[in-house]
Protein backbone atom coordinates (compact mmCIF):
# COMPACT_ATOMS: atom_id res chain seq x y z
CA UNK A 1 0.00 0.00 0.00
CA UNK A 2 2.55 1.90 0.59
CA UNK A 3 4.38 1.33 -2.66
CA UNK A 4 0.99 2.36 -4.19
CA UNK A 5 0.96 5.59 -2.44
CA UNK A 6 4.49 6.69 -3.59
CA UNK A 7 3.90 5.59 -7.17
CA UNK A 8 0.39 7.37 -7.03
CA UNK A 9 2.24 10.49 -5.80
CA UNK A 10 4.86 10.44 -8.14
CA UNK A 11 2.75 9.71 -11.20
CA UNK A 12 0.71 12.80 -10.51
CA UNK A 13 3.88 14.65 -10.05
CA UNK A 14 4.83 13.18 -13.89
CA UNK A 15 1.56 13.68 -14.65
CA UNK A 16 1.68 17.63 -13.68
CA UNK A 17 4.51 18.05 -16.75
CA UNK A 18 2.94 16.02 -19.03
CA UNK A 19 -0.42 17.92 -18.68
CA UNK A 20 1.21 21.15 -19.05
CA UNK A 21 2.89 19.74 -22.53
CA UNK A 22 0.02 18.49 -23.16
CA UNK A 23 -1.53 21.46 -22.63
CA UNK A 24 0.85 23.65 -25.21
CA UNK A 25 -0.08 21.37 -28.07
CA UNK A 26 -3.40 21.42 -27.15
CA UNK A 27 -3.40 25.20 -27.81
CA UNK A 28 -1.83 25.18 -31.29
CA UNK A 29 -3.66 22.17 -32.29
CA UNK A 30 -6.99 24.24 -31.69
CA UNK A 31 -5.55 27.39 -33.16
CA UNK A 32 -3.84 25.90 -36.19
CA UNK A 33 -5.05 22.03 -36.82
CA UNK A 34 -1.20 21.48 -36.32
CA UNK A 35 0.50 19.29 -34.14
CA UNK A 36 3.73 20.92 -32.99
CA UNK A 37 6.40 18.00 -33.32
CA UNK A 38 8.87 20.70 -32.40
CA UNK A 39 7.30 21.70 -29.16
CA UNK A 40 9.76 19.39 -27.42
CA UNK A 41 13.07 20.40 -29.38
CA UNK A 42 12.22 23.97 -28.77
CA UNK A 43 11.54 23.43 -24.89
CA UNK A 44 14.79 21.97 -24.65
CA UNK A 45 16.67 25.16 -26.59
CA UNK A 46 14.92 27.63 -23.78
CA UNK A 47 16.33 25.54 -21.18
CA UNK A 48 19.90 25.71 -22.80
CA UNK A 49 19.53 29.42 -22.57
CA UNK A 50 18.31 29.16 -19.37
CA UNK A 51 20.83 27.03 -18.03
CA UNK A 52 23.60 29.28 -19.48
CA UNK A 53 22.18 32.49 -17.54
CA UNK A 54 22.08 30.55 -14.69
CA UNK A 55 25.38 29.13 -15.03
CA UNK A 56 26.97 32.84 -15.86
CA UNK A 57 24.35 34.43 -12.95
CA UNK A 58 24.38 31.41 -10.03
CA UNK A 59 20.66 32.34 -9.80
CA UNK A 60 17.96 29.64 -10.94
CA UNK A 61 14.84 32.21 -11.18
CA UNK A 62 16.59 34.16 -13.36
CA UNK A 63 17.04 31.25 -15.91
CA UNK A 64 13.82 30.04 -15.09
CA UNK A 65 12.13 33.74 -15.93
CA UNK A 66 14.62 33.77 -18.47
CA UNK A 67 13.20 30.30 -20.31
CA UNK A 68 9.62 31.17 -20.29
CA UNK A 69 10.48 34.85 -21.88
CA UNK A 70 12.46 32.74 -24.54
CA UNK A 71 9.91 30.70 -25.05
CA UNK A 72 7.35 33.21 -25.64
CA UNK A 73 9.89 34.45 -28.11
CA UNK A 74 10.63 31.24 -29.51
CA UNK A 75 7.03 30.73 -29.58
CA UNK A 76 5.97 34.30 -31.89
CA UNK A 77 8.95 34.03 -33.85
CA UNK A 78 8.55 30.11 -35.08
CA UNK A 79 4.56 31.21 -35.81
CA UNK A 80 5.85 34.61 -37.52
CA UNK A 81 8.57 33.01 -39.65
CA UNK A 82 8.16 29.64 -40.21
CA UNK A 83 4.54 28.38 -39.43
CA UNK A 84 2.22 31.07 -40.80
CA UNK A 85 4.13 30.24 -44.59
CA UNK A 86 3.16 26.44 -44.22
CA UNK A 87 0.05 25.59 -46.77
CA UNK A 88 -2.25 24.20 -45.07
CA UNK A 89 -4.07 22.25 -48.07
CA UNK A 90 -2.45 19.09 -46.31
CA UNK A 91 -2.59 18.55 -42.90
CA UNK A 92 0.97 16.57 -43.95
CA UNK A 93 3.21 19.65 -44.53
CA UNK A 94 2.58 21.37 -41.16
CA UNK A 95 3.69 17.89 -39.57
CA UNK A 96 6.80 17.75 -41.97
CA UNK A 97 7.81 21.47 -40.89
CA UNK A 98 7.46 20.91 -37.42
CA UNK A 99 10.09 17.71 -37.32
CA UNK A 100 11.99 19.93 -39.96
CA UNK A 101 12.08 22.51 -37.32
CA UNK A 102 13.22 19.43 -34.71
CA UNK A 103 16.23 18.86 -36.81
CA UNK A 104 16.96 22.12 -36.82
CA UNK A 105 16.61 22.99 -33.28
CA UNK A 106 18.74 19.84 -32.48
CA UNK A 107 21.61 20.64 -34.37
CA UNK A 108 22.07 23.75 -33.65
CA UNK A 109 21.87 22.78 -30.04
CA UNK A 110 24.22 20.07 -30.67
CA UNK A 111 26.81 22.70 -32.75
CA UNK A 112 26.67 24.85 -29.62
CA UNK A 113 26.69 23.04 -26.50
CA UNK A 114 27.59 19.60 -27.34
CA UNK A 115 25.81 16.38 -27.82
CA UNK A 116 26.70 15.24 -24.17
CA UNK A 117 24.37 14.72 -20.94
CA UNK A 118 24.62 18.17 -19.07
CA UNK A 119 23.56 18.12 -15.11
CA UNK A 120 20.75 20.16 -14.64
CA UNK A 121 19.94 20.70 -10.81
CA UNK A 122 16.32 21.68 -9.19
CA UNK A 123 15.53 24.42 -7.61
CA UNK A 124 14.35 22.97 -4.46
CA UNK A 125 15.09 19.04 -2.87
CA UNK A 126 13.84 16.40 -4.72
CA UNK A 127 13.96 14.03 -1.37
CA UNK A 128 10.52 13.11 -0.44
CA UNK A 129 9.68 13.76 3.10
CA UNK A 130 7.87 11.62 5.07
CA UNK A 131 3.91 12.07 5.53
CA UNK A 132 2.80 9.23 8.38
CA UNK A 133 6.17 7.10 7.95
CA UNK A 134 5.44 6.83 4.25
CA UNK A 135 7.77 8.51 2.04
CA UNK A 136 5.49 10.26 -0.73
CA UNK A 137 6.31 13.97 -1.73
CA UNK A 138 9.19 16.56 -2.35
CA UNK A 139 9.93 19.77 -2.15
CA UNK A 140 10.48 19.92 -5.64
CA UNK A 141 6.72 17.91 -6.14
CA UNK A 142 5.04 20.52 -4.59
CA UNK A 143 6.67 23.14 -6.91
CA UNK A 144 5.93 21.61 -9.76
CA UNK A 145 2.09 20.74 -8.74
CA UNK A 146 1.90 24.93 -8.00
CA UNK A 147 4.07 26.06 -11.14
CA UNK A 148 1.40 23.83 -13.58
CA UNK A 149 -1.50 24.40 -11.03
CA UNK A 150 -0.49 28.30 -11.10
CA UNK A 151 -0.53 27.59 -15.43
CA UNK A 152 -3.64 26.12 -15.66
CA UNK A 153 -5.65 28.72 -13.81
CA UNK A 154 -4.24 31.61 -15.31
CA UNK A 155 -4.81 29.86 -18.85
CA UNK A 156 -8.35 29.43 -17.47
CA UNK A 157 -8.86 33.15 -16.59
CA UNK A 158 -7.22 34.28 -19.68
CA UNK A 159 -9.34 32.20 -22.03
CA UNK A 160 -12.63 32.30 -20.30
CA UNK A 161 -12.67 36.15 -18.77
CA UNK A 162 -10.78 38.47 -20.88
CA UNK A 163 -11.65 39.96 -24.10
CA UNK A 164 -8.12 38.66 -25.72
CA UNK A 165 -8.96 35.20 -24.45
CA UNK A 166 -12.87 35.87 -26.23
CA UNK A 167 -10.51 37.09 -29.41
CA UNK A 168 -8.19 33.55 -29.03
CA UNK A 169 -10.96 31.37 -29.16
CA UNK A 170 -12.49 33.51 -31.68
CA UNK A 171 -9.68 33.22 -34.27
CA UNK A 172 -9.31 29.44 -33.25
CA UNK A 173 -12.92 27.97 -33.48
CA UNK A 174 -13.94 30.51 -36.89
CA UNK A 175 -10.91 32.58 -38.62
CA UNK A 176 -12.34 34.61 -41.63
CA UNK A 177 -15.62 35.05 -39.05
CA UNK A 178 -13.68 36.62 -36.32
CA UNK A 179 -11.68 38.90 -39.08
CA UNK A 180 -15.18 40.37 -40.15
CA UNK A 181 -15.34 41.37 -36.72
CA UNK A 182 -12.26 42.88 -36.32
CA UNK A 183 -10.39 39.96 -34.67
CA UNK A 184 -6.67 40.53 -35.69
CA UNK A 185 -6.57 36.61 -36.20
CA UNK A 186 -2.79 37.13 -37.27
CA UNK A 187 -1.75 38.47 -34.08
CA UNK A 188 -3.85 35.83 -31.83
CA UNK A 189 -1.96 33.18 -33.90
CA UNK A 190 1.31 34.46 -32.92
CA UNK A 191 0.30 35.27 -28.94
CA UNK A 192 -0.98 31.77 -29.42
CA UNK A 193 2.21 30.31 -30.25
CA UNK A 194 4.23 32.65 -27.66
CA UNK A 195 2.00 31.21 -25.06
CA UNK A 196 2.04 27.49 -25.89
CA UNK A 197 5.68 27.45 -26.09
CA UNK A 198 6.17 29.30 -22.78
CA UNK A 199 4.15 27.05 -21.34
CA UNK A 200 6.14 24.22 -23.10
CA UNK A 201 9.68 25.81 -21.50
CA UNK A 202 7.95 25.57 -18.49
CA UNK A 203 6.90 21.74 -18.90
CA UNK A 204 10.95 21.52 -19.68
CA UNK A 205 11.97 23.37 -17.57
CA UNK A 206 10.29 21.34 -14.22
CA UNK A 207 11.14 18.00 -16.01
CA UNK A 208 14.61 18.48 -17.22
CA UNK A 209 15.85 17.65 -13.98
CA UNK A 210 13.85 14.90 -12.88
CA UNK A 211 15.32 12.97 -15.78
CA UNK A 212 19.10 12.18 -17.13
CA UNK A 213 19.52 16.28 -17.78
CA UNK A 214 20.23 18.81 -20.22
CA UNK A 215 20.50 17.11 -23.96
CA UNK A 216 19.68 18.31 -27.17
CA UNK A 217 17.14 15.38 -27.52
CA UNK A 218 15.90 15.14 -23.60
CA UNK A 219 12.54 16.13 -24.42
CA UNK A 220 11.77 13.64 -27.04
CA UNK A 221 10.78 10.96 -24.70
CA UNK A 222 8.73 13.58 -22.80
CA UNK A 223 7.39 14.77 -25.78
CA UNK A 224 5.88 11.35 -27.03
CA UNK A 225 4.18 10.86 -23.39
CA UNK A 226 2.57 14.45 -23.34
CA UNK A 227 1.59 13.41 -26.60
CA UNK A 228 -0.72 10.52 -25.31
CA UNK A 229 -2.32 12.49 -23.11
CA UNK A 230 -3.45 15.17 -25.61
CA UNK A 231 -4.72 12.67 -27.69
CA UNK A 232 -6.35 10.99 -24.84
CA UNK A 233 -7.73 14.13 -23.84
CA UNK A 234 -9.42 14.33 -27.76
CA UNK A 235 -6.64 17.05 -28.49
CA UNK A 236 -9.60 19.88 -28.79
CA UNK A 237 -9.76 19.99 -24.85
CA UNK A 238 -7.63 22.11 -22.71
CA UNK A 239 -9.29 19.93 -19.66
CA UNK A 240 -9.15 16.68 -21.40
CA UNK A 241 -5.14 17.17 -21.95
CA UNK A 242 -4.65 18.06 -18.56
CA UNK A 243 -6.96 14.69 -16.98
CA UNK A 244 -4.67 13.25 -19.92
CA UNK A 245 -1.42 13.94 -19.00
CA UNK A 246 -2.11 13.10 -14.97
CA UNK A 247 -3.66 9.72 -16.59
CA UNK A 248 -0.50 9.03 -18.67
CA UNK A 249 1.34 10.11 -15.43
CA UNK A 250 0.04 7.86 -12.98
CA UNK A 251 0.19 4.93 -16.13
CA UNK A 252 3.86 5.78 -16.24
CA UNK A 253 4.51 5.17 -12.67
CA UNK A 254 2.60 2.55 -12.29
CA UNK A 255 3.90 0.49 -14.93
CA UNK A 256 7.58 1.25 -14.33
CA UNK A 257 7.25 0.59 -10.31
CA UNK A 258 5.84 -2.94 -10.53
CA UNK A 259 6.96 -4.09 -14.44
CA UNK A 260 10.04 -2.22 -14.70
CA UNK A 261 11.07 0.91 -15.95
CA UNK A 262 11.76 -0.25 -19.33
CA UNK A 263 8.51 -1.32 -19.86
CA UNK A 264 7.01 1.90 -19.51
CA UNK A 265 7.89 4.12 -23.16
CA UNK A 266 6.36 0.73 -24.32
CA UNK A 267 3.35 1.23 -22.26
CA UNK A 268 2.91 4.92 -23.74
CA UNK A 269 3.04 3.95 -26.93
CA UNK A 270 0.45 0.82 -26.74
CA UNK A 271 -1.91 3.36 -24.88
CA UNK A 272 -1.44 5.66 -27.74
CA UNK A 273 -2.16 3.09 -30.44
CA UNK A 274 -5.25 1.69 -28.34
CA UNK A 275 -6.50 5.38 -28.23
CA UNK A 276 -6.26 5.97 -31.22
CA UNK A 277 -7.91 3.02 -32.44
CA UNK A 278 -11.18 3.06 -30.49
CA UNK A 279 -11.77 6.45 -29.35
CA UNK A 280 -9.83 8.48 -31.72
CA UNK A 281 -11.80 11.80 -30.91
CA UNK A 282 -9.97 10.77 -27.27
CA UNK A 283 -11.60 10.06 -23.96
CA UNK A 284 -13.17 13.27 -23.01
CA UNK A 285 -14.43 14.56 -26.13
CA UNK A 286 -18.27 15.44 -25.56
CA UNK A 287 -17.92 17.83 -27.93
CA UNK A 288 -17.14 15.55 -31.13
CA UNK A 289 -20.79 15.70 -32.64
CA UNK A 290 -21.84 18.54 -31.95
CA UNK A 291 -18.97 19.82 -34.08
CA UNK A 292 -20.10 17.92 -37.63
CA UNK A 293 -23.60 19.01 -37.06
CA UNK B 1 -26.42 63.92 -50.28
CA UNK B 2 -22.52 62.00 -51.27
CA UNK B 3 -23.31 57.93 -51.53
CA UNK B 4 -22.07 55.91 -48.45
CA UNK B 5 -20.77 53.10 -50.65
CA UNK B 6 -19.64 53.73 -54.00
CA UNK B 7 -18.64 50.86 -56.37
CA UNK B 8 -17.09 51.46 -59.43
CA UNK B 9 -16.11 49.04 -62.33
CA UNK B 10 -14.82 46.09 -59.76
CA UNK B 11 -13.53 42.94 -61.25
CA UNK B 12 -12.74 40.40 -58.52
CA UNK B 13 -12.95 36.28 -58.59
CA UNK B 14 -10.63 33.37 -57.17
CA UNK B 15 -7.46 32.95 -58.48
CA UNK B 16 -7.16 33.81 -62.32
CA UNK B 17 -10.62 33.38 -63.05
CA UNK B 18 -13.01 36.63 -62.34
CA UNK B 19 -16.49 35.98 -61.16
CA UNK B 20 -17.48 39.66 -61.08
CA UNK B 21 -16.95 41.56 -64.23
CA UNK B 22 -17.04 45.63 -64.26
CA UNK B 23 -19.33 45.92 -61.32
CA UNK B 24 -20.52 49.14 -60.16
CA UNK B 25 -23.48 50.43 -57.44
CA UNK B 26 -23.66 53.22 -55.16
CA UNK B 27 -25.54 52.93 -51.79
CA UNK B 28 -27.30 55.93 -50.25
CA UNK B 29 -27.24 56.53 -45.83
CA UNK B 30 -30.39 54.74 -44.71
CA UNK B 31 -31.09 53.07 -48.45
CA UNK B 32 -31.96 49.16 -48.26
CA UNK B 33 -30.50 47.63 -51.68
CA UNK B 34 -31.34 44.47 -52.78
CA UNK B 35 -28.91 42.37 -54.92
CA UNK B 36 -30.53 39.67 -56.65
CA UNK B 37 -29.94 37.05 -58.94
CA UNK B 38 -29.44 33.22 -59.55
CA UNK B 39 -27.42 30.89 -57.69
CA UNK B 40 -23.38 31.44 -58.47
CA UNK B 41 -24.07 35.05 -60.49
CA UNK B 42 -21.66 36.47 -58.04
CA UNK B 43 -23.59 37.81 -55.34
CA UNK B 44 -22.06 36.42 -52.14
CA UNK B 45 -18.88 36.98 -54.37
CA UNK B 46 -19.65 40.91 -54.43
CA UNK B 47 -19.89 41.32 -50.91
CA UNK B 48 -16.96 39.35 -50.06
CA UNK B 49 -14.79 41.54 -51.92
CA UNK B 50 -16.26 44.28 -50.58
CA UNK B 51 -15.46 43.34 -47.31
CA UNK B 52 -11.58 42.42 -48.32
CA UNK B 53 -11.83 38.49 -48.12
CA UNK B 54 -11.18 38.74 -51.32
CA UNK B 55 -9.12 40.93 -53.41
CA UNK B 56 -9.98 43.16 -56.20
CA UNK B 57 -8.51 42.41 -59.59
CA UNK B 58 -9.50 46.41 -60.61
CA UNK B 59 -12.15 48.89 -59.96
CA UNK B 60 -12.79 51.05 -56.96
CA UNK B 61 -14.63 51.19 -53.33
CA UNK B 62 -15.01 53.87 -52.20
CA UNK B 63 -16.98 54.36 -48.43
CA UNK B 64 -17.76 57.52 -47.18
CA UNK B 65 -15.41 59.09 -49.36
CA UNK B 66 -12.38 56.68 -48.41
CA UNK B 67 -10.48 54.50 -50.83
CA UNK B 68 -11.58 50.73 -49.02
CA UNK B 69 -9.17 48.67 -50.84
CA UNK B 70 -6.03 47.47 -49.25
CA UNK B 71 -7.51 48.02 -46.18
CA UNK B 72 -7.20 44.56 -44.38
CA UNK B 73 -10.56 42.70 -43.60
CA UNK B 74 -10.13 43.06 -40.10
CA UNK B 75 -10.17 46.80 -40.08
CA UNK B 76 -13.54 47.19 -41.78
CA UNK B 77 -15.63 47.39 -38.72
CA UNK B 78 -13.48 50.35 -37.74
CA UNK B 79 -14.60 52.18 -40.54
CA UNK B 80 -18.71 50.88 -39.97
CA UNK B 81 -18.61 48.15 -42.98
CA UNK B 82 -19.98 45.05 -40.95
CA UNK B 83 -20.58 41.64 -43.21
CA UNK B 84 -22.72 38.61 -42.32
CA UNK B 85 -21.59 36.16 -43.94
CA UNK B 86 -23.79 33.14 -46.18
CA UNK B 87 -24.46 30.98 -43.72
CA UNK B 88 -24.58 33.37 -40.68
CA UNK B 89 -20.96 32.44 -39.10
CA UNK B 90 -22.05 32.33 -35.69
CA UNK B 91 -18.97 30.49 -33.67
CA UNK B 92 -21.11 27.78 -32.54
CA UNK B 93 -18.24 26.92 -29.84
CA UNK B 94 -19.46 30.08 -28.29
CA UNK B 95 -22.21 30.98 -26.16
CA UNK B 96 -24.33 33.73 -28.14
CA UNK B 97 -23.59 36.42 -25.25
CA UNK B 98 -19.98 35.56 -25.95
CA UNK B 99 -20.62 35.75 -29.42
CA UNK B 100 -22.25 39.17 -29.49
CA UNK B 101 -19.60 40.31 -27.19
CA UNK B 102 -17.20 39.56 -29.60
CA UNK B 103 -19.31 42.27 -32.35
CA UNK B 104 -18.38 44.58 -29.96
CA UNK B 105 -14.93 44.03 -28.87
CA UNK B 106 -12.80 46.35 -30.63
CA UNK B 107 -14.80 49.74 -30.12
CA UNK B 108 -13.11 51.07 -26.63
CA UNK B 109 -15.02 51.20 -24.29
CA UNK B 110 -17.29 48.26 -25.14
CA UNK B 111 -21.20 48.73 -25.72
CA UNK B 112 -23.47 47.29 -23.93
CA UNK B 113 -25.37 44.38 -25.15
CA UNK B 114 -28.48 45.34 -24.11
CA UNK B 115 -29.65 47.47 -27.01
CA UNK B 116 -29.11 44.07 -28.94
CA UNK B 117 -31.16 42.17 -26.46
CA UNK B 118 -33.90 44.38 -26.32
CA UNK B 119 -33.90 44.15 -29.74
CA UNK B 120 -33.76 40.24 -30.23
CA UNK B 121 -35.50 38.89 -26.56
CA UNK B 122 -35.22 35.54 -27.70
CA UNK B 123 -31.59 35.81 -27.89
CA UNK B 124 -31.70 37.01 -24.12
CA UNK B 125 -33.29 33.69 -23.17
CA UNK B 126 -30.69 32.41 -24.73
CA UNK B 127 -27.25 33.93 -23.82
CA UNK B 128 -25.39 31.38 -22.41
CA UNK B 129 -25.98 28.88 -24.91
CA UNK B 130 -23.76 27.36 -27.29
CA UNK B 131 -24.06 29.09 -30.98
CA UNK B 132 -24.90 25.37 -32.36
CA UNK B 133 -27.73 24.51 -29.56
CA UNK B 134 -29.51 27.46 -31.39
CA UNK B 135 -31.89 27.20 -34.58
CA UNK B 136 -31.42 28.87 -37.75
CA UNK B 137 -33.92 31.82 -37.55
CA UNK B 138 -31.80 32.10 -33.61
CA UNK B 139 -28.56 32.06 -35.60
CA UNK B 140 -29.36 34.68 -38.02
CA UNK B 141 -30.61 36.87 -35.11
CA UNK B 142 -27.24 36.02 -33.71
CA UNK B 143 -25.31 36.93 -36.90
CA UNK B 144 -27.32 39.83 -37.27
CA UNK B 145 -27.26 41.55 -33.50
CA UNK B 146 -23.83 40.43 -33.74
CA UNK B 147 -23.05 43.04 -36.07
CA UNK B 148 -25.00 45.46 -34.89
CA UNK B 149 -23.00 45.38 -31.72
CA UNK B 150 -20.13 47.18 -33.72
CA UNK B 151 -22.74 50.14 -34.73
CA UNK B 152 -21.81 49.85 -38.10
CA UNK B 153 -23.01 52.49 -40.69
CA UNK B 154 -23.68 49.72 -43.48
CA UNK B 155 -24.48 46.27 -43.41
CA UNK B 156 -23.58 43.22 -45.54
CA UNK B 157 -26.27 40.73 -45.18
CA UNK B 158 -25.72 37.40 -47.57
CA UNK B 159 -28.93 35.30 -48.11
CA UNK B 160 -30.67 35.91 -44.19
CA UNK B 161 -33.71 33.59 -45.81
CA UNK B 162 -31.19 31.11 -46.14
CA UNK B 163 -33.14 27.99 -44.41
CA UNK B 164 -35.81 30.11 -42.80
CA UNK B 165 -39.51 29.70 -42.40
CA UNK B 166 -41.10 32.09 -44.50
CA UNK B 167 -42.58 33.39 -40.97
CA UNK B 168 -39.34 33.80 -39.93
CA UNK B 169 -37.68 35.57 -42.41
CA UNK B 170 -40.56 37.87 -42.46
CA UNK B 171 -39.42 39.07 -39.03
CA UNK B 172 -35.80 39.79 -39.74
CA UNK B 173 -37.01 41.74 -42.86
CA UNK B 174 -39.05 43.48 -41.12
CA UNK B 175 -36.75 44.16 -39.02
CA UNK B 176 -34.53 45.34 -41.50
CA UNK B 177 -36.53 47.89 -42.06
CA UNK B 178 -37.62 49.17 -39.37
CA UNK B 179 -33.67 49.32 -38.15
CA UNK B 180 -33.21 51.70 -41.16
CA UNK B 181 -36.03 53.65 -40.28
CA UNK B 182 -34.52 54.11 -36.59
CA UNK B 183 -31.06 54.09 -36.90
CA UNK B 184 -30.18 55.31 -40.74
CA UNK B 185 -28.54 51.99 -41.20
CA UNK B 186 -27.98 51.22 -45.08
CA UNK B 187 -27.86 47.43 -45.74
CA UNK B 188 -26.55 45.67 -48.91
CA UNK B 189 -28.67 42.62 -48.95
CA UNK B 190 -28.12 39.85 -51.16
CA UNK B 191 -30.95 37.35 -51.73
CA UNK B 192 -32.34 34.57 -53.63
CA UNK B 193 -35.33 35.37 -52.14
CA UNK B 194 -35.98 38.43 -54.22
CA UNK B 195 -40.06 38.96 -53.31
CA UNK B 196 -38.79 39.44 -49.92
CA UNK B 197 -35.62 41.28 -50.63
CA UNK B 198 -37.33 43.71 -53.08
CA UNK B 199 -40.58 43.85 -49.63
CA UNK B 200 -37.93 46.13 -47.86
CA UNK B 201 -35.52 47.29 -50.60
CA UNK B 202 -35.13 50.75 -51.86
CA UNK B 203 -33.08 49.42 -55.17
CA UNK B 204 -33.03 46.61 -56.63
CA UNK B 205 -29.97 45.57 -58.72
CA UNK B 206 -29.73 42.36 -60.67
CA UNK B 207 -26.33 40.38 -61.02
CA UNK B 208 -26.22 37.52 -64.22
CA UNK B 209 -22.75 35.90 -64.18
CA UNK B 210 -21.05 38.36 -62.77
CA UNK B 211 -22.64 41.77 -64.47
CA UNK B 212 -25.26 43.82 -63.15
CA UNK B 213 -27.97 42.99 -66.03
CA UNK B 214 -30.21 45.66 -64.64
CA UNK B 215 -30.91 48.21 -61.57
CA UNK B 216 -34.26 49.98 -60.77
CA UNK B 217 -36.21 50.86 -58.01
CA UNK B 218 -37.45 48.21 -55.78
CA UNK B 219 -41.08 49.19 -56.53
CA UNK B 220 -40.68 49.08 -60.27
CA UNK B 221 -39.19 45.53 -60.72
CA UNK B 222 -41.95 44.60 -58.29
CA UNK B 223 -44.80 46.37 -60.58
CA UNK B 224 -42.92 46.10 -63.76
CA UNK B 225 -44.44 42.36 -65.49
CA UNK B 226 -41.52 42.40 -68.12
CA UNK B 227 -38.48 43.14 -66.06
CA UNK B 228 -39.86 40.41 -63.54
CA UNK B 229 -40.35 38.24 -66.21
CA UNK B 230 -36.62 38.87 -68.41
CA UNK B 231 -34.97 39.51 -64.87
CA UNK B 232 -36.60 37.98 -62.12
CA UNK B 233 -37.80 34.65 -63.15
CA UNK B 234 -41.88 35.22 -61.50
Amino acid sequence: MDRFLFLTFDGLSRGAVYAAFALALVLIWRATRIVNFAQGAMAVATAYVAYSVSDATGSYWLGFIVALVAGLLLGAGVERVVMRFVDHSSPLNGVVVALGLVLIIQGVLGMIYGNEFRPATAPFSRDAFEIGGVALLSRYDLFVFAAVGAVVVLLTLLFTRTPTGLRMRAAAFAPDVSRLLGVPVGGMLTLGWALAAAVGSLAGMLVIPTELGLHPTAMDIVFISAFTAAVVGGLDSPIGSVLGGLMVGLLLSYISGYLGATVAPMAVLALLVVVLLSRPDGLFSRRAKARTA
Amino acid sequence: MSALLEVEGLTAGYGAAPVLHDVSLTVQPGEIVAVLGANGAGKSTLLRTLSGLLPASSGRITFDGQDLRGIRVERMVHHGLAHVPEGRGVVTELTVDENLRLGGLWRKPQPSLEPIYELFPRLAERRSHLGHQLSGGERQMLAIGRALAAQPRLLLLDEPSLGLAPKITAQIMALLRDLRDRTGLAVLLVEQNVRSALSIADQGVVLSLGRIVTRHDAATLVDDADLRHAYLGF
